[in-house]
């Protein structure tokens, strides 16, 4: 028998390996020790998108694998997404009513409620709640299937685990958030009209009218558009903290709470970024 | 390079035996932070050949398997298959080889998302697409008929036992009539009568369709049952390869020791 040493190779998917957060708290939560985690974290979260990238795009494609989650992040966020947008609706409705009448300008307020929504609460609020509900979801599923080593499972099936589980997932995040974004404006909107009728009542068709008047595409669908990139950045990091756990149940409370609060800060952060950049391109 | 244990010479020098290995490993090293769980193992296994590994926990044979089939990558070291060192193969060359091998975990790593019907058409869904449903079907009842779960089709991983998640698991390794099998513990968490019948499968396997096959066991009545040869792990390292017989002679004070406890 040959012993013939090799050079170590990066293992064939280097991120499922990771060092998960755990080395991050060893070194004892110093200045120099958190920079380093958090610079290692990002290389990581590189990597990790990059391996996404390459499996997305190569075939077989997971076409059911897709579907289904399609289903899990579409359909089942729609009822917490919808309820939100609606106590946002009712909310903006009377904090507008308060101000406006202060300014003598309430005929103003269904304009306010409406671009209120559509611009920036209804994104914000719809990337929140998938943040929390998909992010935690996402996030602790694929943990789980790491520690269980079920994910080692699909790869000595000579499956892509990158294409099945994180492209697909990451991809639903993607497509449906739009989507529920135009559900969560919709039911503001109406619940918005609804708190407005309880105190001066006016049609829906009149609230409509006044609400969307001079509104333009241009108003609408870049705010919508945007929260595709919410989703992006919901999935990829979902996915990243739950195929990098380790330490057993530990490790995938850790790893759902990490998903849901990096998800949700970064949604925010991004959410600055864009709404700069949609001023800059659009209006 | 001496060690503290000799290696005895098997009644059969691998060199010189007419079966060609299939499944060979070079002087594999191996550690997780620092701490080194293999040093240096070489083993080779042919075609229709079944070569138990046994130890005490901890010694790293778990870690074999999963260097075997390319889920970690040894530090030094090679893991040829069929003549192919797997560290040197594109994804898609290690995948096409991962085809032929057929892998059961040691808690079964059962999808527990999907009922035990579509854990075990999990491999046909992805590598057979063009299979019918009703081949795919058929296929399914027949491996789970042959580790005796032939009821158990509709119901989830968390509705049963360790020991049947564990005889599903194998019908799963088994779905693409693998050349090679590798098993972590395939009679852990089973009654006598169960293991005897794992046993009697792989057996049957070894003869009906010449698997090459490495079995991970502390069943060492298991082991002389269904094992051409046998190796013991100590701190990393095969203290001790050969036949039952090789074992039972040795003069090693830790395979005998091993034996004597088992």
């Amino acid at each position: 028998m040959n012993s013939q040493a090799t050079t170590p190779v990066a293992d064939t998917y280097p991120v499922v390996s990771g060092s998960g957060d755990a080395k991050l708290s060893r070194r004892g939560g110093s200045v120099v020790g958190l920079l380093v985690g958090f610079l290692e974290w990002f290389g990581g979260l590189g990597t990790f998108s990059w391996q996404v990238l390459r499996a997305a795009v190569t075939p077989p494609y997971e076409w059911r694998e897709l579907i289904r989650q399609l289903d899990e992040v579409g359909s089942q966020s729609l009822p917490l997404v919808a309820l939100a947008g609606a106590a946002i609706g009712a909310v903006l409705s009377m904090e507008v009513r308060n101000s406006m009448t202060r300014f003598g300008a309430t005929s103003m307020l269904p304009s306010a409620v409406v671009y209120s929504l559509i611009q920036e609460m209804g994104p914000t609020i719809t990337g929140l709640v998938v943040s929390g509900r998909v992010g935690a979801g996402i996030g602790a599923e694929l943990a789980s299937m790491k520690v269980t080593e079920q994910i080692d499972a699909i790869e000595a099936s000579a499956i892509n685990p990158f294409r099945l589980l994180a492209a697909t997932r990451i991809l639903a995040c993607i497509l449906m958030l739009p989507l529920l974004t135009v559900a969560a404006d919709a039911s503001g909107v109406l619940m918005g009209w609804v708190a407005q009728t309880l105190v001066q009542p006016i049609s829906f068709h009149q609230f409509i009218d006044a609400g969307f008047h001079g509104a333009t595409l241009k108003d609408f669908l870049p705010p919508t558009f945007k929260t595709a990139v919410f989703g992006l950045i919901i999935g990829l990091i979902a996915c990243f903290q739950g195929m990098r756990t380790r330490g057993g149940a530990e490790g995938v409370g850790r790893a759902a709470t990490n998903s849901v609060v990096l998800a949700s800060l970064f949604v925010i952060l991004a959410d600055v970024v864009l709404v700069k950049f949609i001023l800059v391109v659009f209006q | 390079m001496a060690t503290a244990f000799e290696i005895p010479m098997s009644l059969e020098d691998p060199e010189e035996h007419s079966n060609p290995s299939v499944v060979a490993a070079g002087n594999l090293c191996k550690a997780f932070d620092g701490h080194v769980v293999l040093h240096g193992i070489s083993l080779t296994v042919g075609r229709g050949e079944t070569l138990a590994v046994l130890g005490r926990s901890g010694t790293g044979k778990s870690v074999l398997l999963r260097l075997i089939i390319g889920l970690e990558t040894p530090d030094s070291g090679t893991v040829s298959i069929h003549g192919q060192i797997i560290a040197a193969l594109s994804l898609d060359g290690l995948n096409a080889i991962r085809v032929k091998m057929g892998f059961l975990f040691q808690h079964a790593a059962l999808y527990d998302s999907l009922t035990v019907g579509e854990n075990i058409a999990f491999p046909f869904d992805h590598h057979r697409q063009d299979m019918p449903r009703s081949e795919k079907r058929d296929r399914v009842r027949a491996l789970l008929a042959e580790v005796g779960m032939e009821g158990d089709l509709d119901k989830m991983p968390s509705d049963i036992s360790g020991g049947m998640q564990k005889r599903v698991g194998l019908a799963r390794a088994l779905a693409l009539e693998p050349e090679i099998l590798l098993l972590d513990e395939p009679t852990a968490g089973l009654d006598p009568i169960s293991s005897a019948e794992i046993d009697n499968l792989i057996l049957k396997l070894q003869r009906e369709r010449q698997m090459a096959s490495i079995v991970v066991t502390h069943d060492l009545h298991s082991a002389k049952t269904i094992a051409n040869r046998l190796a013991i792990l100590d701190r990393g390292r095969v203290v001790v390869e050969g036949t039952f017989e090789d074992l039972r002679q040795s003069r090693i004070p830790f395979a005998r020791e091993f034996l004597n406890q088992s």
